[in-house]
């Protein structure tokens, strides 16, 4: 359970995939951050905002049958790998899809569902899960 | 200036539940009932489903139709539902915030039982026409309640649309709005209840009907127009039979009436049944086409809308989203005790 401002300051990456990339060597790093550690001192200054891809496709996958408690009513459930169109690895949950009929290479697309609340009166936390396209 | 639909967005999640299996845990003839109420099944929001979420879909499909609209000309957003998922703290800001249209704007969320959604959409009229923003956004969505075994539970559903409201590039001209209100107890719910009650057979003349034909009377008066200069007429649909009904009466034809009704497949989406309604009539209209809208919410008014179809609407990027019938194909059904513990209706441990 992270605080309300760790919540707050992720909501960037969770809703709206945004991440950033090394204006030096080009990297580009999901969750955003603010170095580069290939660059280093080269990259500092030069850390931009980067829209990772909302498409990709299934890299792998794996079923779920011990869920936390906050997926205890969807269980058993996929969480996969998902390789963005630009590249980039994502681990999040696969939903509206039929666990039998998850392939490898299957494309998605990443939409906004709910992740998870603090009980019944703290925040509700919503971010990226993949759908298969349409 | 000319205010009116520069794009839209509609999503309903995809599992569904039949009116028998409701009623074969209630003792209960639910066919019959699914009979009556001219409703074949209704949809169920998942787990991970909820206002913000269907909101968010929505307005990003909205949003795709129309890649040449920067998100931050949106000046005001307004989510209508009687679902909201906080009771305070708004679904609008999360949703902006999904697509990247804050922080200079103005969010707030509505409630008018059911038509909180069209509310919106007079908002947002009134904030492009007065020139205080760009574009605005309306939204109506909901994941309706409805306590376990009454009437209300073979109907409420979940789905919604969203609006992108502009007087540049329109594709539906909304000519005129204008709007029935009273002060009519039919239906409601209070602070910290978790299902609504209603007035029974009150809900019918008084309250729907009542307010439905006034609305539409008064426009069809106030543009000088008969029902069969339009069309597609689409109004609010808490069941399949209201709507056909109230159709009938004002002078509407069931082929009218084909594409916005919705309710007999979907059930019904509250605060996104005439938005949704209205989005399939979209789906489907070329220039030209003149559409009748009239909402409901209980409590009670009713807002109408003449609009006209514009040769835009040629130029839009319809495809660059799903239309309805697609969203509407996609369908998983369900057993009550899915039903159950998908909607939260199950107490679990903390």
């Amino acid at each position: 359970m992270s605080s309300v401002a760790r919540e707050w300051r992720e909501i960037p990456g969770r809703y709206n995939l945004k991440g950033t990339k090394c204006g030096n060597c080009g990297k580009i790093y999901f969750p955003g951050r603010s170095f580069c550690p290939v660059c280093r001192r080269a990259g500092i200054g030069k850390i931009e905002e980067y829209d990772v891809c909302r498409t990709g496709k299934v890299f792998t996958f794996s079923v779920v049958h011990e869920a936390p408690d906050c997926n205890n009513r969807q269980k058993p459930y996929a969480v996969a790998m998902v390789q963005t169109d630009d590249g980039v690895m994502i681990t999040a949950q696969l939903v509206d899809v039929e666990l039998d009929q998850i392939q490898i290479g299957m494309p998605v697309r990443a939409v906004l569902r709910k992740l998870d609340a603090d009980g019944a009166s703290g925040i509700i936390r919503y971010g990226y899960k993949f759908v298969p396209m349409e | 200036m000319d205010v009116g639909i520069v794009s839209y967005g509609a999503y309903v999640p995809r599992y569904r539940i039949k009116p028998e299996e409701i009623g074969r845990i209630w003792g209960v003839d639910g066919k019959s009932m699914g009979k009556g109420l001219m409703i074949n099944q209704k949809s169920v929001p998942s787990p991970d489903e909820d206002v913000v979420t269907i909101a968010t879909e929505a307005a990003r499909y909205m949003m795709s139709r129309v890649p040449s609209v920067d998100p931050k000309d949106i000046g005001a957003i307004y989510v209508g539902s009687e679902s909201h998922p906080y009771a305070v703290k708004p679904t609008s800001t999360i949703v902006a915030e999904a697509i990247e249209a804050t922080p200079a704007m103005t969010a707030a969320d509505m409630e008018f039982a059911c038509k909180a959604g069209t509310a919106g959409i007079q908002a947002c009229m009134g904030l492009v026409g007065a020139g205080m923003v760009r574009y605005g956004v309306a939204i109506g969505a909901d994941t309706s309640q409805g306590a376990p075994g009454d009437a209300l539970e073979y109907s409420a559903s979940a789905g919604g649309a969203a609006y992108l409201i502009g007087s540049e590039n329109i594709i539906a001209k909304i000519n005129k709005t204008l709007s029935f209100t009273t002060d009519t107890p039919d239906f409601w719910r209070r602070e910290g209840q978790p299902y609504p009650l209603h007035g029974g057979r009150f809900t019918g003349e008084p309250a729907y009907f009542r307010h439905i034909t006034s609305a539409a009377k008064m426009m069809l008066e106030a543009v000088g127009t008969k029902s069969e200069d339009y069309d597609y007429a689409v109004f609010h649909q808490p069941n399949g039979k209201f709507p056909t009904r109230v159709a009938a009466q004002l002078g509407f034809t069931p082929e009218q009436i084909q594409f916005g009704l919705l309710t007999p497949n979907i059930g019904n989406t509250y605060s996104g049944a005439v938005p949704l309604g209205l989005a399939n009539v979209l789906d489907h209209a070329k220039p030209g086409d003149r559409i009748f809208v009239t909402s409901y919410g209980s409590g009670a008014g009713s807002d109408a809308f003449d609009i006209t179809v514009t040769d835009d609407i040629q130029n839009y990027k319809r495809d660059n989203a799903p239309v309805l019938e697609k969203i509407l194909e996609k369908v998983v059904y369900v057993d009550y005790g899915t039903y159950a513990k998908f909607k939260g209706k199950i107490v679990m441990s903390e």
